[in-house]
């Protein structure tokens, strides 16, 4: 019989899997992260199975380990991700994310009228609520909420 | 204090409010002191403003620096398209200092990162207007000779309204009792009231003062604009409800004052102006003390 042909994410010697992304927002992880922008090897497969999440999608990167500071900047995105650190195809080290106190950049100001709409300004947030996201903006003061945030 | 920038009441520390209290009254006592011989403000405003930018204004000229600026957008390089970040990198260059009003919320926290020198907030659209609350303060305290403890009715928009937001958190500071007397669509925002709550104050909410007047030390009144109702009737059954009367201030406290940060349209009858508790324009003279004091503050001069 012939063995049916699977299609998968080959596994990496050296690196970090970023599992349980959602599936919609995987280009997102990516350029937050600026995978677009390194040489490593990256494989990622999108719209996989998920009982969590429904479809989901994970990243391989090979020869790269991230510090929390940055990995925690895709928890707006992905807060459920969980990341595998792999060494000699071992996995050495779980992490999950954990949304930070301050945000820089990823996220848009809901305030139509703050500077950040309307000049070149990196947009700056303080983590006012963690378990339903709030985001304080450091410019104009209002807060822009989980279901009113949009990731520039 | 020095080199800082004043772009919420928020950034300065209970003791540098009071440092900046303290030299108003030494202006207020010696207004005309040559402090700022040889510098230069400018005054960017983008948006008109007669009261704040004179009295800044007026604040320089007695302190004898000098005034560079425009009073509305349309006579400056926004018109041909500049960018706030160019304006500002470029007049930081002409001055020591930079007062700044502008509709865009949040310009002036952009502003002073980028700026050479200082920037005063003078108002930046619905967000902040510390120097109002400064001059707020000091009419406060001069006129109770103390901030603690007080009891402060604010009438009117408390949902919009900038300057109460403002003198509300810098007040919470003292122990403050808060009455709040709005209509319903006007009403002070949860935000707010948790933020009481957690300092553990207490705050008190009505739709009518008329009973309750007899306990205030400080009335702060506000305008209730018609365009902040999505429906007139509303509007038209409450715009007498937040208007006061001579006759309203009867049974009033002796220590009791009426503070306005003006323009005022009709929610304070002009037969209050002859009342000994009016005290809104005493209070528009004490924005310029407050300024001098600011600003030297600022440039380290005192």
């Amino acid at each position: 019989m012939k063995e049916p042909k699977q299609l998968m994410v080959s596994a990496i010697q050296n690196g970090t899997v970023i599992d349980h992304v959602p599936a919609k927002n995987l280009f997102k992880v990516i350029q937050i992260l600026g995978l677009d922008h390194i040489d490593n090897q990256i494989t990622f497969g999108t719209n996989l199975e998920s009982k969590k999440l429904g479809r989901k999608a994970i990243i391989k990167i090979s020869d790269k380990f991230f510090e929390d500071d940055d990995i925690n900047r895709i928890a707006l995105v992905a807060p459920d991700a969980k990341l595998n650190i792999i060494r000699d195809y071992e996995v050495v080290e779980k992490k999950v994310v954990e949304v930070p106190d301050a945000i820089t950049g990823i996220a848009r100001c809901m305030n139509p009228k703050c500077i950040t709409n309307f000049e070149e300004v990196t947009t700056r947030f303080r983590v006012v609520s963690k378990k339903n996201v709030a985001l304080k903006c450091h410019y104009c003061e209002k807060i822009t909420s989980q279901e009113n945030m949009q990731i520039i | 204090m020095k080199n800082k920038s004043l772009v919420s009441i928020d950034d300065l520390t209970t003791d540098e409010i009071l440092k900046i209290l303290n030299l108003a009254e030494g202006f207020e006592k010696e207004p005309v002191q040559r402090l700022l011989e040889g510098k230069v403000i400018a005054t960017l405003f983008f948006e008109p403003s007669t009261r704040t930018r004179l009295s800044f204004e007026s604040a320089v000229n007695r302190l004898g620096g000098k005034i560079v600026g425009f009073a509305e957008a349309s006579t400056s390089s926004v018109t041909k398209g500049e960018t706030l970040n160019d304006t500002i990198r470029t007049v930081s260059n002409y001055c020591d200092l930079i007062v700044m009003r502008h509709p865009v919320e949040g310009s002036a926290r952009f502003a002073s990162e980028i700026a050479g020198v200082p920037v005063i907030n003078a108002g930046d659209g619905a967000n902040q207007h510390p120097t109002q609350t400064l001059l707020d303060l000091y009419s406060i305290r001069k006129t109770q000779g103390t901030l603690d403890n007080l009891n402060i009715f604010i009438v009117g928009d408390l949902k919009y309204g900038r300057t109460v937001h403002s003198l509300m958190m810098a007040m919470s500071r003292w122990n403050t009792t808060f009455n709040f007397i709005a209509p319903d669509e006007l009403k002070m925002p949860d935000e707010f009231k948790l933020y009481l709550e957690n300092l553990g104050l207490r705050y008190y909410e009505h739709n009518d003062f008329t009973e309750i007047i007899s306990r205030a030390d400080i009335i702060y009144m506000t305008r209730v604009q018609k365009e902040r109702f999505s429906d007139p009737i509303e509007y038209e059954k409450v715009k007498n409800v937040y208007v006061l009367k001579d006759k309203m201030l009867r049974n009033t406290k002796p220590n009791l004052r009426i503070l306005h940060p003006l323009p005022r349209v009709n929610e304070i009858h002009t037969d209050v102006d002859r009342n000994p508790k009016a005290y809104y324009f005493e209070q528009a003279l004490n924005g310029v003390y407050t300024r001098q004091a600011i600003l030297c503050a600022l440039l380290g001069i005192k």
